[in-house]
């Protein structure tokens, strides 16, 4: 396993520190040991695919990165900071944001309080016109409750309210799950106009063909680590190698 | 105007009084029990015991310091409120990832070692405290004669509840309390302190027990039992409402007040079990109770 993972085309060879650099990453659920040593590196401005079955450890990948598992070791290094003692609160403020499979929207919060939630972390997010501009739909709605949008509109709300704070890294976990493909296309749309206004985005993706239309790189995760790289224009080659690994 | 339903209206209007008072006290020591239960999901055994230091705080400061009502209606829920925070930094936050009935037993127990220290203190007889000067008196409604100090009871807890349903519903805290309390780990993985914010919580659950204690403080007389008398009541109306619910409380809360005044008058002897019957068939019709999510 080392000897193939020394020879994963990890981003960080030219020399300049990655934005976050995730090493020997092992995490708890309580008794079950989910993560066992997960390795990931991000250069600034990239956009990042974690792929691979159900119950690879993608989710429990971000979660872990966010402080959000039971127990976890190893080392989560993040613009020049290893937050992997720190609280979910303190990495936030360190400039990561979060938006979950399921999305989490508030029921009990309206459509502009859900928009408006997350704090200000840093200098330098998103105006909420801006937002609005690439999610008209939510502007039309800013008063009905979170959880009376569309499955769309509140996919993009998730990642609407996470671009007003002024992080810098987006952990989107699988924003394209069950939506009907023209959303899906916008949502492509809007990853790449995010990777254009400067954000680094670690994605975990079940659709390679989707992450292969947003995606830098890829990496392959199977029983808790990652076993494959894939640089994105190198994609065409290593289909067949993709293929026994996601079981598609 | 002399009789309704065979009834002297003086004592059927003085008895819906004495129901609003009572009311005006279930609605606010259950809101405060709402807001505590919905952000920390415990049940804090504690309130009567904290209603009870506030009461006791209000006469501390009189008698002790010189400081009258007034003061005692700002200082004393900031006072108890403090002591609220540091039960919760040091007992109850250790308890969250336990099941709710370590919260129960937790604070069923502080609740009981506090009334004994009281007890212990200052005995259980009890003693009077003097409505303040400002508020004595009563007012000629024509049809009665209503004490301003019951009429200012009232109007202040509908302003309290009022204030704290506000705050919840319309501000940027409330939002973060609203969230919070429907996904706890991710509001903190937006950057917000969440424990922290449970602590404050608490604390302003209990100030808000402690302000109701100080109200009640010239109405009853002060002493170490009386919010483990309330406190069985209130729990009753927590339940009716539905537990965590903030309107479900207040309005819960002043209509058992009014339910249970109402008995006494056309029912003596069931005014005692009226709520419990209420909450029995709530309980059975409605298990998440009036206002709840099931």
């Amino acid at each position: 396993m080392a000897d193939q993972l020394a020879e994963l085309p990890l981003a960080a060879t030219d020399g300049t520190a990655p934005l976050l650099r995730v090493k020997g990453l092992e995490a708890w659920y309580g008794e079950s040991h989910v993560l066992h040593g997960v390795d990931i590196e991000i250069r600034e401005g990239e956009v990042v695919t974690l792929l691979g079955r159900n119950g690879a450890g993608k989710t429990s990948t971000l979660r872990a990165i966010m402080g959000l598992v039971g127990r976890r070791s190893g080392s989560v290094h993040y613009a020049g900071r290893e937050l992997i003692g720190a609280r979910p609160d303190e990495i936030a403020r360190a400039g990561i944001a979060y938006c979950p499979e399921e999305r989490g929207i508030f029921a009990s919060l309206t459509v502009y309080e859900n928009l408006m939630l997350p704090p200000e972390v840093r200098p330098g997010g998103l105006p909420v016109d801006e937002i609005y501009k690439m999610f008209p739909n939510l502007k039309e709605r800013t008063r009905s409750p979170g959880t009376k949008l569309s499955g769309g509109e509140q996919q993009m709300l998730a990642i609407g309210r996470i671009l007003r704070t002024g992080a810098k890294l987006l952990l989107l976990d699988e924003p394209s799950e069950g939506l009907a493909p023209v959303i899906v296309q916008q949502i492509g749309r809007t990853i790449r106009e995010l990777k254009q206004r400067g954000f680094t985005v670690l994605l975990v993706e079940q659709n390679f063909r989707f992450a292969q239309t947003v995606a830098d790189r890829h990496y392959v995760m199977e029983h808790g680590r990652v076993v494959d790289a894939v640089r994105n224009e190198e994609m065409a080659g290593a289909m067949e190698r993709l293929h026994e690994y996601l079981g598609v | 105007m002399d009789e309704i339903f065979g009834i002297p209206a003086p004592l059927l209007f003085g008895q819906l009084l004495l129901g609003l008072i009572n009311g005006a006290f279930y609605a606010l020591l259950s809101l405060g029990l709402a807001v505590i239960f919905g952000m920390l999901n415990v049940i804090n055994f504690t309130h009567g015991a904290q209603f009870m230091m506030g009461a006791f705080v209000a006469w501390m400061l009189l008698n002790w310091a010189g400081l009258g009502y007034w003061w005692a209606l700002l200082l004393a829920p900031v006072l108890v409120g403090l002591t609220g925070v540091l039960i919760e930094r040091t007992m109850i936050s250790r308890l969250y990832k336990l099941d709710h009935l370590y919260g129960l037993l937790l604070t069923f127990g502080v609740g009981l070692v506090i009334e004994g220290v009281f007890r212990n203190e200052f005995g259980s007889s009890g003693m009077p405290y003097r409505i303040p000067a400002e508020l004595q008196g009563s007012w000629d409604l024509g049809f009665m004669f209503m004490p301003i100090y019951r009429g200012w009871v009232v109007v202040v807890a509908i302003v309290m509840c009022l204030a704290t349903w506000l705050v919840i519903e319309k501000t940027k805290i409330g939002s973060y309390l609203r969230a919070a309390t429907e996904n706890p780990a991710l509001v903190q993985a937006f950057g917000i302190n969440v424990p922290r914010m449970m602590t404050l919580t608490y604390g302003a659950g209990v100030a808000l027990a402690a302000f109701a204690g100080v109200l009640a403080a010239p109405i009853y007389s002060v002493n170490p039992q009386m919010g483990a008398n309330l406190i069985i009541i209130v729990f009753a109306v927590v339940v009716i409402g539905g537990m965590g619910s903030i309107l479900g409380s207040v309005v819960t809360g002043f209509a058992l007040g009014v339910i249970e005044g109402l008995t006494k008058v056309f029912w003596p002897e069931a005014s005692s079990t009226v709520i419990f019957v209420v909450m029995a068939i709530v309980l059975l019709t409605r298990p998440a109770g009036l206002f709840g999510r099931a």
